[in-house]
C-alpha cells in the first residue's frame, strides 16, 4: 500500500508542477493588473509540490527500511542483511532512487527560493519559480515514464539482490546528495537567468539575488566532487583520487562553469558589464549538469560508474536536454541583442582580469567536455573506437590552470575600471620572492630536484601570498574588521586553491608505492615506514566474509601501530571488495591495500607513502568554506528597500 | 546573422551527435582475432587435471568457446542460456575457467549446471592473454578450420544468440 501512495503522491506532484510551470509564468507575462492571481499561486504551488516529493521519498525509504521485496527497485538494491544504514542510502543507490533523489534536491531547492524571496518583485519571484517548476515537469515525467521507483514484483522475491557492494560505504551516504545538491543547486542561477531574460531585467538587482544561490551551489558542488574524489581514494584500492572518468568529468564541468559563473555574476553585480555573458554561464552551468545526467544515465559512454543504463530512458533525456537548453538558448538569442555592454573598464583593471579567469576557466571546461565526448564523436563519425585517457586531460588542463593561477593574487588586489598593474605588481614583491624560496627549499628538503614540483610549488605559495598582502594591508590599515564577510570567503577559497595545488603536486612529485609478495614476517618500506607482515585471518561481517590481512607499521623501529586492510566477499554478489587500511596525518598518508593470496600463506600486498594527499581534499572543504562564508554576508539579506537603494548608488567593493 | 545563435547552433550540433551515440554500443569493440586462427594453447582439464586440451582437437568441428568463472557476475545471467543450448545438442561448448579456483569452480557447476563438453583450466590467465579477453564473460565461434568467426563480449542473451550465433553455426556447419 505504502509505495501505491508513494506513487501517486509523484502523480500529483507532477500535476502540481504543471500548475507552477505554466499560471505563475503566464500571470507574470501579463503584468500585475491581470497576472496577479496567477503570480499569487508560484509560492503555494512549489510548498506543495514539495511536500508531495518528500513524501513519495518516505514511502520508497519506507520500502527499503521495511525490507519490501515486492517493490523492484527495493529487490534489485537491498538485502534484508544490509545494514539499516546502507538500506537508507540504498534509496539512491540506483537509476530509479537517484533520479528521485534529484527531484528531491530540485523541490527543495524551489521550496527555499519560495521561503527566501520575500525580497524579490512577486513576478520576478513567480518567473523563478515557474521556471522551476517547468524543469520538475520534465524530471517527475521522466521518472514516472520510463524510471518508476515503486514498481511491483509480483510475486515478491525472497530476498534482495542486494546493493551492489562498491557501495556499500559511507561515502554512499554522503556523497550524492552532496553532489546532487551543487548539480541541482545549479538550475536556480539558470531559472533566475531565464526569469530575466523573460522580463527583459538584466540589470545589477538580478546578478544580486543570483550570486548567494549560485554560490551555495558551488561550494554543495565542491564537497560532493571532494568527497567522491576521497571515496575513490580509499574504496577502490588502486590509492589514486582523480581519473578523469567520464562521470567525473561529467560533474567537473559545471564546476569549472560554475566557478566562472561566480566571478563573471560579481562584474555584473558591481559593476554591470558582462550581462550577457553572465547568462550564458547561468544556462551553460546548468545546461552541463543535465548533460551529466545525461551522460551517466544513458550508457553512451563507458564508465567506472555505469550501473543501469538503458537507451529508452537515453533518448527521454536527450529529448529533455533538447527542449530546455535548445529552449533557453533560443531565448537568449532573442533577448541578447538588446542587452546593454553596462560600464566599460581598461585594458587593465579587475574587469578585464575577470575576463580573463572566465576564458580560461571556459576553455579548460571546453578541452574536457571535448575530451570526454571525443570517443563517441568518433564512433558517431564511423572513424573507429577510441578512448581518450588522463594524459590528453593532463596535458590540455594543466597549463591551462597555470595563467589562472598567476591571475588569482592579481585579481582582488587590482581596482575596479582602471588598475595600475606595476603598483600591484610592487605591492606582490615580497610575496613572490616569499614564493620563490618556497618553491626552492621544497624540493631541496625532498631531496629530489624536479622543476615541475618547484612550479607547482610556486603557484600555491604565490595564490596563498596574494591572499596573505590583501590581509596584512587591510590589518595595517586597521580596517579587518570592517571587511565584509564576501571578502574574507574569496580569500579563504583562494587559499583553498593554493592548499589543493600544493596536495596535487606533492603527491604526484613524491608519492612511493610498491607491489610486493609478502609471507608473515617479511617487511617493505616506502618513505621510511615499514610494514611487517603479520599474517592474514578470516572474519564475517554481517553481510561479508574477509579476509583480514595484519600489518605492523614502525618508523625508526618504533611501532606506530597495527593496520588491518580487508579483501571481502559479499554473500550475495561473490564480488571480491578490497578495503584499504590508511594511516592518515597531516603530512603524508600510508596505504595498505590487500592483494590476492600468492601461494600457502603469502599475499600480494600493495603499500603506498602520500606526502601531502589529504591537502586535496582539505582545499577543497576551504574552497566549499569560503563559498558558505560569503554567502553569509549580510548584505545579501538585506530588505528590499535598501536592497534597491544600494544597487542605484553602485556600491563599490 | 545574429551571432547569439551561435550558442544555439553548437548545441543542436552536439544533440545530434549524442543521439547518433545513443544507437551505438561504446562496449562492443572490434576484436582483431575475428577471421584469424583461434590461437594455439594445451592446458589440463577442469574435471580430469591429468588431460588436457588444445584447440586443435576440434579441427574440423564448429564449436563455441567460452570464458567463464565462478567469480563473475554476468556469467551466471547467461548461464541458464548456455544450459538450454547445450541440452539441444546444436553445437557443443567448451568453457575456459579463467582465473578461477579449481574447487570454486567445480561448486559452481554443480550449483548452476554444467553446459560444458567439457571445461579448461585457465588458472593464470595466459591463454586469456593470448584471446584478448578482457571482460568475463566472453564467447568465441570457432570454425571447421579453427579460425575464430564471431566474439560477444559479455553474456550471451537469448537474442544474440538466436540473432548472431545460431544463423553463423548453421552456415559454418554445411
Amino acid at each position: 500500500m505504502i509505495p501505491e501512495l508513494g506513487h501517486f503522491a509523484l502523480i500529483l506532484a507532477l500535476l502540481v508542477s504543471l500548475v507552477q510551470g505554466t499560471l505563475p509564468l503566464i500571470g507574470a507575462h501579463r503584468g500585475n493588473s491581470g497576472g496577479r492571481a496567477w503570480i499569487a499561486l508560484a509560492r503555494p504551488a512549489a510548498r506543495t509540490q514539495f511536500l508531495l516529493v518528500v513524501f513519495a521519498f518516505a514511502c520508497l525509504t519506507w520500502a527499503f527500511v521495511a525490507n519490501d521485496f515486492s517493490v523492484v527497485y527495493v529487490a534489485q538494491h537491498s538485502n534484508s542483511r544490509l545494514p539499516l544504514e546502507y538500506r537508507l542510502a540504498g534509496v539512491w543507490g540506483g537509476h530509479e532512487g537517484s533520479l528521485l533523489l534529484w527531484m528531491l534536491m530540485l523541490s527543495g531547492w524551489t521550496v527555499a527560493v519560495s521561503l527566501l524571496s520575500r525580497h524579490l518583485p512577486d513576478a520576478m519571484t513567480a518567473r523563478v519559480l515557474g521556471v522551476l517548476g517547468l524543469i520538475a515537469v520534465g524530471f517527475l515525467a521522466f521518472i514516472l515514464f520510463t524510471s518508476n521507483p515503486f514498481e511491483r514484483l509480483l510475486p515478491a522475491a525472497e530476498d534482495g539482490r542486494d546493493l551492489n557492494p562498491l557501495l556499500q560505504d559511507p561515502g554512499l551516504i554522503f556523497h550524492p546528495p552532496m553532489l546532487y545538491m551543487g548539480y541541482v543547486g545549479f538550475s536556480i542561477a539558470f531559472a533566475f537567468a531565464i526569469a530575466a531574460l523573460l522580463s527583459g531585467q538584466l540589470d545589477a538587482a538580478w546578478a544580486r539575488w543570483s550570486r548567494p544561490w549560485t554560490t551555495t551551489a558551488w561550494a554543495f558542488l565542491t564537497l560532493g566532487i571532494a568527497l567522491g574524489s576521497w571515496w575513490a581514494y580509499y574504496e577502490l584500492g588502486w590509492g589514486g583520487w582523480w581519473f578523469w572518468d567520464p562521470v567525473e568529468n561529467a560533474s567537473f564541468l559545471p564546476w569549472l562553469v560554475g566557478t566562472a559563473l561566480i566571478h563573471s555574476l560579481a562584474v555584473t553585480e558591481k559593476r554591470g558589464c558582462f550581462k550577457n555573458w553572465t547568462v550564458l554561464l547561468a544556462i551553460a552551468a546548468f545546461s552541463l549538469s543535465l548533460l551529466g545526467t545525461f551522460l551517466v544515465r544513458s550508457g553512451v559512454l563507458t564508465s567506472v560508474h555505469a550501473f543501469a543504463t538503458d537507451p529508452r530512458r537515453g533518448i527521454f533525456i536527450l529529448i529533455l536536454l533538447a527542449i530546455v537548453i535548445g529552449a533557453s538558448l533560443f531565448l537568449f538569442a532573442l533577448r541578447a541583442p538588446k542587452v546593454g555592454l553596462g560600464g566599460s573598464f581598461g585594458l587593465v583593471s579587475r574587469e578585464s582580469l575577470l575576463l580573463m579567469n572566465n576564458v580560461l576557466l571556459v576553455v579548460a571546461a571546453g578541452s574536457v567536455l571535448l575530451g570526454t565526448l571525443y570517443p563517441l564523436l568518433i564512433d558517431a563519425l564511423g572513424m573507429g573506437k577510441l578512448s581518450v585517457g588522463p594524459p590528453y586531460f593532463n596535458a590540455v588542463f594543466v597549463p591551462l590552470m597555470v595563467p589562472l593561477l598567476v591571475l588569482m593574487s592579481l585579481g582582488p588586489l587590482a581596482r575596479w575600471k582602471h588598475a595600475d598593474m606595476a603598483a600591484v605588481l610592487r605591492r606582490l614583491t615580497f610575496a613572490l620572492a616569499a614564493a620563490i624560496a618556497i618553491a626552492i627549499a621544497v624540493p631541496l628538503i625532498y631531496g629530489k630536484w624536479s622543476t615541475l614540483t618547484a612550479m607547482g610549488v610556486l603557484l600555491a605559495a604565490w595564490v596563498a601570498g596574494g591572499s596573505a598582502v590583501a590581509i596584512i594591508e587591510r590589518l595595517r590599515a586597521g580596517g579587518l574588521g570592517a571587511q565584509p564577510l564576501h571578502w574574507w570567503g574569496m580569500h579563504l577559497a583562494h587559499v583553498g586553491v593554493a592548499v589543493f595545488v600544493l596536495g596535487v603536486t606533492l603527491v604526484s612529485s613524491y608519492q612511493e608505492e610498491k607491489d610486493v609478495r609478502m609471507e608473515p614476517d617479511d617487511t617493505v618500506s616506502v618513505g621510511g615506514y615499514s610494514f611487517r607482515f603479520i599474517g592474514v585471518r578470516e572474519a564475517t561481517g554481517p553481510n561479508y566474509r574477509a579476509m583480514v590481512g595484519e600489518l605492523e607499521l614502525s618508523r625508526d623501529g618504533k611501532v606506530l601501530r597495527t593496520m588491518k586492510p580487508e579483501k571481502r566477499a559479499y554473500l550475495t554478489s561473490a564480488m571480491p571488495m578490497t578495503e584499504a587500511a590508511i594511516d592518515t596525518g597531516l603530512l603524508r598518508d600510508v596505504y595498505v591495500s590487500l592483494g590476492e593470496p600468492v601461494g600457502e600463506r603469502a599475499w600480494s600486498v600493495r603499500v603506498y607513502y602520500k606526502p601531502f594527499v589529504d591537502w586535496i581534499w582539505g582545499g577543497c572543504l576551504l574552497m566549499a568554506l569560503g563559498g558558505i562564508v560569503a554567502i553569509s554576508d549580510r548584505r545579501y539579506r538585506m530588505k528590499k528597500a535598501a536592497a534597491s537603494a544600494a544597487i542605484v548608488q553602485g556600491a563599490p567593493a | 546573422m545574429n551571432r547569439f545563435l551561435l550558442p544555439l547552433g553548437i548545441f543542436i550540433v552536439l544533440v545530434a551527435f549524442l543521439a547518433v551515440g545513443l544507437n551505438l554500443n561504446p562496449r562492443e569493440v572490434p576484436s582483431p582475432l575475428i577471421g584469424k586462427p583461434a590461437p594455439a594453447f594445451e592446458l589440463p582439464q577442469l574435471h580430469k587435471p591429468e588431460l588436457t586440451f588444445a584447440p586443435k582437437d576440434m579441427q574440423g568441428k564448429v564449436w563455441l568457446l567460452n570464458v567463464w568463472a565462478s567469480w563473475c557476475v554476468s556469467c551466471r545471467q547467461e548461464h541458464p542460456i548456455l544450459v538450454e543450448l547445450a541440452r539441444t545438442g546444436t553445437v557443443p561448448i567448451y568453457g575456459l575457467n579463467y582465473k578461477d579456483g579449481r574447487a570454486d569452480a567445480l561448486r559452481w557447476l554443480k550449483q548452476y549446471g554444467d553446459p560444458y563438453a567439457l571445461s579448461i583450466a585457465d588458472a593464470e590467465g595466459r591463454v586469456g592473454i593470448d584471446y584478448g579477453v578482457y571482460g568475463v564473460p566472453e564467447t568465441y565461434v570457432i570454425d571447421k578450420a579453427g579460425v575464430i568467426r564471431f566474439k560477444q563480449i559479455g553474456p550471451v542473451t537469448q537474442d544474440v544468440l538466436e540473432a548472431k550465433i545460431l544463423p553463423l553455426v548453421m552456415e559454418l556447419s554445411k
